[in-house]
């Protein structure tokens, strides 16, 4: 169920657009921010909730890479490893975070306090190499110190 | 050059400093002239789109039909997702209100209700700075009902998309915006007939939008003369990769590619030899270290050095780059991002992926540098939208300028299998 807060957030948007099926991607980040993920249930409830097929709501989770159909740790490290930050050195920052976290790419951490995913460009180009953590804040001009600087941090929190 | 769109202006985000500086001031004098003559105005000014097709936005314009018993829409494609290309995201850092007070002019010009901003998911930090920007137009009466007094009433939604490249095709952003997977549409019909929810539609970049305010300030003659005639403007140049001071360059178009690389972003790190450049976003064709004297940035001198300008990203690569493991990355950049709709982007970008992974773990050979090019011949014009020709361009412009980096990595010893050929069309005796 959503929120008493994200139901009331939801009626409003339903005045911007002139079919409710434009609520689907709102909703979807509604939801995701509310429960971390978009489990088959959530995906149902949705379904229900905008009066959609429910093949339609998984159709559109799928497409789009930022929702996560499986639940994810609590720093999602997004690694860019597109053209720029790779000629920047970002394979050994993706590397070294997999070390030092001892996962895989798409693995999280058996406490789930980490997720690390290799991502396309999140034009930060020129401050590459950089990672964007949850759907938050971007980490650029990192290197590995800067790097093991911020899995400390986290690690603490 | 001064600096028309990033300007060196403390805090100019906040509506206060905008409007101190001359802000909203184009939008007064846009409201008191006929929406035609708007349209006019940046025809005149011979603006194009910023997004990478640079078609003339005028003209665009123009495509929206006046006598129509449908609402109309006008979409600001923030979606900025083409590798090396961050430039929208600066316009939202710095100069929000420059963009609002662009899209509320382009509205008026084509006879708009509703704009709708689409930003990539990623960028949700600058859709928050958006946002701010757009709460203080609103409560300042440039946006909303009857806006400063005029009979013109006005909507700027912001939409927040979920890490889908193919969304900055736009109508595949029009598709998602109305809450489907993001697909490109057949064209025709054009968003101008046929767009959000079957109404007439115009798609234009967030940097296309902030050069309007400045058109209409002062006046398409001015603005014509910046640049290079064909392309006029500023661009904002972002440039990438192995040079000294990577970053945002606002500078007119037509500036030498070279100065870009050496004069302004401090020359190549390490002081060594350029040996390829990608000069406008990942789709655009590569230049070789010994090509890009005397090249300039903008459409024309790009068409005419056989690449384009794209989105002005400009990617550079030293001497001692692995081109061939550059050109993979981006091969399965547009793998991964296809929207799978069309079987010879689908398919072909995943087999390009394959065959030049042959080649990074020593297996490829020439007959497979022969079959790639036939596998990006195949994928160019034959998709819907273009991220198949964006694929098939890289992969083309490469084995025809760097061969020799395939015949290096080939198989020394002929492999034992047969070259794989192209499922090619099989004529059937009937």
């Amino acid at each position: 169920m959503l929120s008493e807060q994200n139901l009331k957030k939801l009626e409003e948007l339903k005045k911007r657009y002139p079919t409710t099926k434009a609520l689907l991607l709102p909703v979807l980040w509604m939801a995701q921010e509310q429960f971390g993920w978009i489990s088959l249930d959530t995906m149902k409830y949705v379904a229900d909730l905008l009066n959609l097929p429910f093949h339609h709501v998984y159709g559109v989770v799928t497409f789009y890479t930022m929702f996560n159909s499986k639940p994810i740790g609590k720093y999602h490290i997004q690694v860019c490893t597109n053209v720029s930050c790779m000629l920047r050195g970002a394979e050994n920052i993706r590397d070294h975070i997999c070390r030092r976290l001892n996962v895989g790419i798409n693995e999280t951490t058996p406490d789930r306090t980490f997720t690390v995913t290799e991502v396309e460009c999140l034009g930060s180009c020129g401050t590459a190499p950089m990672v964007q953590v949850n759907n938050d804040e971007y980490y650029d001009n990192l290197n590995l110190e800067k790097v093991n600087k911020l899995l400390e941090d986290w690690s603490k929190k | 050059m001064e600096k028309l769109i990033l300007p060196d202006i403390p805090h100019l985000r906040h509506i206060d400093v905008y409007e101190m500086r001359g802000g909203y001031q184009a939008l007064k004098k846009a409201l008191g002239m006929k929406p035609d003559d708007v349209i006019e105005e940046v025809k005149k000014s011979n603006l194009r789109g910023r997004g990478g097709a640079c078609f003339p936005t005028g003209l665009k314009w123009s495509f929206m039909p006046k006598q129509t018993t449908k609402p109309k829409y006008l979409c600001a494609n923030g979606d900025e997702s083409e590798p090396g290309t961050f430039k929208d995201r600066a316009i939202f850092e710095f100069n929000p209100h420059l963009f609002i007070e662009g899209a509320i002019i382009a509205a008026y010009a084509m006879g708009v209700k509703t704009i709708y901003t689409y930003v990539r998911g990623e960028y949700a930090k600058w859709i928050t700075l958006l946002q701010k920007a757009v709460d203080d137009a609103y409560a300042k009466n440039y946006l909303g009902e009857n806006i400063l007094g005029s009979s013109f009433s006005i909507e700027l939604y912001s939409h927040k998309g979920a890490g889908a490249y193919i969304c900055g095709e736009e109508s595949a952003l029009m598709n998602s915006l109305e809450g489907d997977r993001g697909y490109p549409r057949v064209k025709p019909p054009f968003p101008a007939q046929n767009g959000l929810w079957g109404c007439p539609t115009t798609i234009n970049n967030i940097e296309t939008l902030a050069n309007v305010p400045i058109i209409i300030n002062k006046g398409w003659e001015w603005y014509s003369q910046i640049g290079a005639p064909k392309h006029p403007g500023t661009l904002l140049y972002g440039i990438s990769g192995h040079v000294n001071k990577p970053g945002i360059y606002e500078l007119p178009t037509g500036v030498l590619l070279t100065d870009l690389i050496y004069k302004y972003a401090g020359g190549v790190l390490g002081n060594k030899k350029i040996k390829a450049v990608i000069p406008g976003g990942s789709s655009t064709m590569w230049l070789r270290g010994d090509e890009i004297d005397g090249v300039k940035m903008d459409a024309e001198s790009l068409k005419a050095a056989g690449t384009a300008i794209g989105t002005g990203g400009v990617i550079v690569m030293d001497e001692d780059t692995d081109i061939l493991k550059i050109l993979t990355r981006i091969t399965h950049f547009y793998h991964h991002e296809s929207c799978g709709q069309c079987t010879p982007c689908r398919e072909g970008c995943g087999w390009m992926e394959k065959i030049l992974n042959r080649f990074l773990e020593g297996e490829g050979t020439m007959e497979d540098v022969d079959l790639l090019l036939d596998v990006a011949n195949n994928i160019e014009g034959n998709t819907i939208c273009a991220l198949g020709d964006a694929a098939a361009w890289p992969v083309q412009s490469f084995i025809k300028k760097f061969r020799d980096e395939f015949e290096r990595r080939a198989k020394k010893t002929p492999s034992m299998k047969k070259p794989v050929k192209p499922p090619h069309l099989v004529t059937l005796e009937v």
